[in-house]
């Protein structure tokens, strides 16, 4: 049995196997559209998430599965005080698979230490958040065809968003990849992606405060939000919120192939007149969402099409 | 001069930093072994002044003397057999700790759920750094 808590528990290979998958899901729904027919997957969400959790139901909905679970910790157990591990000993009797959302870090990871179904992390804190990254790979090698040899800009917060920390972890594993890390000082990338990824696998990088400086450089542009529940301190984040807002004045600067991504949901950090560029991919990344979580349950359960 | 008799069997664990000693017997958990355990504290030393000594009678198969390179790698551990110095230890640096250090990440899983082992692995030798298992978060 198998379980995804980090980005990095799937090979390279393994992760190909997984996109083809799931591009063979987007051509060809119906073939698969009974493949979990009399399967549960357990949504443990213990802080609000719409989309994770609407792109993971639609999923299993999509593969002929239902769903049960919760969204938010005051409606579950946790709320009288019961821990994640027995909360997954529960759901295993419950479900045939698991995602869980936590607000503390490394909370999926203890699930899968205690789970006899296989767990997948569906955002832990500011730590990872590996089906995003599933979902970033699979639109990046979709619409360029490629998942090494380029520039992967990545702005915004960079310290709390945990859809970049697991993106890098993923890329970096792909060959001829350097990123442009973008973001105030007080936002930079946190020392432990710094020191033992980028560093340790020398890997080119360059950190600049400044959006339209690096603008002309790259292939991908992925924006971030600067999440208020990240911040202890509320002046802290009215500070931080508007620091970088992607226009049409900006998006002049790229280049005619370039892929603007964000994982979504977005408050001002893309302005609305950026949706009609053909470079703004995010609403199609949503898509590839569903399909690589449809790939990705396929997988854990171990079940294929008749 | 105070005496305690030469083992036959065991480990002893010399040049231990004074006052370190009760520190070490919690962390490799001697209190729940069923052997003698000797402690000597404040020891006169050439080399240091003053320094702790554990003397275990037997134990070879259970103490876990890994964690000894985290808590202090200058410590020299004599394994005794048939009353001589059969093995000088070398200590080195664990991959992992359990119980030894907390995390100090208030978002860290270990930060609401009392009863999780605070586990650390050994992430870069060189520069001895430890991350949090369930984080990350370097230990400091």
């Amino acid at each position: 049995m198998r379980h995804l808590i980090s980005p990095l528990d799937f090979s390279v290979e393994e992760l190909d196997t997984l996109m083809d998958l799931a591009n063979d899901i987007e051509k060809n729904p119906e073939k698969y559209a009974h493949v979990c027919d009399g399967r549960i997957l357990a949504t443990l969400f213990y802080e609000p998430s719409t989309r994770t959790r609407l792109s993971f139901e639609s999923a299993m909905n999509r593969l002929g599965g239902k769903v049960i679970g919760f969204s938010s910790a005051a409606a579950s157990s946790a709320a009288k005080g019961e821990s994640v591990a027995d909360t997954i000993r529960m759901a295993s009797c419950y479900a045939d698979i698991c995602a869980m959302r936590h607000p503390k870090e490394g909370a999926p990871l203890v699930a899968s230490l205690h789970s006899s179904i296989p767990v997948i992390n569906a955002g832990d804190g500011g730590h990872q958040h590996p089906t995003q990254t599933l979902t970033d790979l699979l639109t990046i090698r979709s619409l360029k065809g490629r998942l090494g040899g380029m520039t992967v800009g990545l702005c915004g917060d960079l310290k709390f968003g945990r859809t970049v920390h697991s993106l890098i972890n993923a890329l970096v594993r792909y060959t001829g990849i350097r990123f442009v890390l973008i973001s105030p000082n007080e936002l930079r990338i946190p020392s432990y992606i710094r020191d033992n990824v980028l560093e340790a696998g020398h890997i080119p990088y360059t950190e600049m405060e400044n959006l339209e400086d690096a603008m002309p450089e790259l292939d991908i542009l992925y924006m971030t939000r600067v999440q208020r529940e990240r911040f202890f301190n509320e002046e802290e984040y009215i500070r931080m919120k508007d620091c970088y807002i992607l226009d049409k004045a900006k998006m002049a600067l790229g280049k005619e192939d370039m892929c603007v991504l964000h994982p979504l949901p977005r408050v001002n950090e893309i302005s609305t007149e950026v949706d009609d560029d053909p470079r703004a991919v995010y609403f199609r990344q949503a898509r590839y969402g569903v399909y690589i979580r449809m790939a990705l349950i396929m997988t854990l359960l171990e079940v294929s099409p008749c | 001069m105070l005496n305690i008799s030469g083992l036959e069997e065991g480990i002893v664990l010399d040049h231990i930093p004074a006052g370190k000693s009760m520190d070490i017997y919690k962390h490799l958990g001697l209190g729940h072994l069923d052997c003698q355990v000797a402690i000597i504290k404040n020891a006169r030393s050439a080399k240091m002044g003053r320094k702790d000594i554990i003397k275990i009678e037997g134990g070879l198969d259970t103490v876990d003397l890994n964690v000894l390179g985290f808590i202090e790698h200058k410590i020299t551990v004599n394994i005794i057999r048939n009353g001589e110095i059969a093995e000088k230890k070398t200590l080195r640096l664990p991959k992992k700790i359990t119980n030894v250090i907390r995390c100090k990440n208030p978002r860290c899983i270990t930060s609401i759920e009392q009863e999780l082992p605070h586990i650390f692995n050994l992430t870069d030798e060189e520069h001895k750094i430890y991350r949090c298992m369930y984080c990350e978060e370097k230990y400091k």
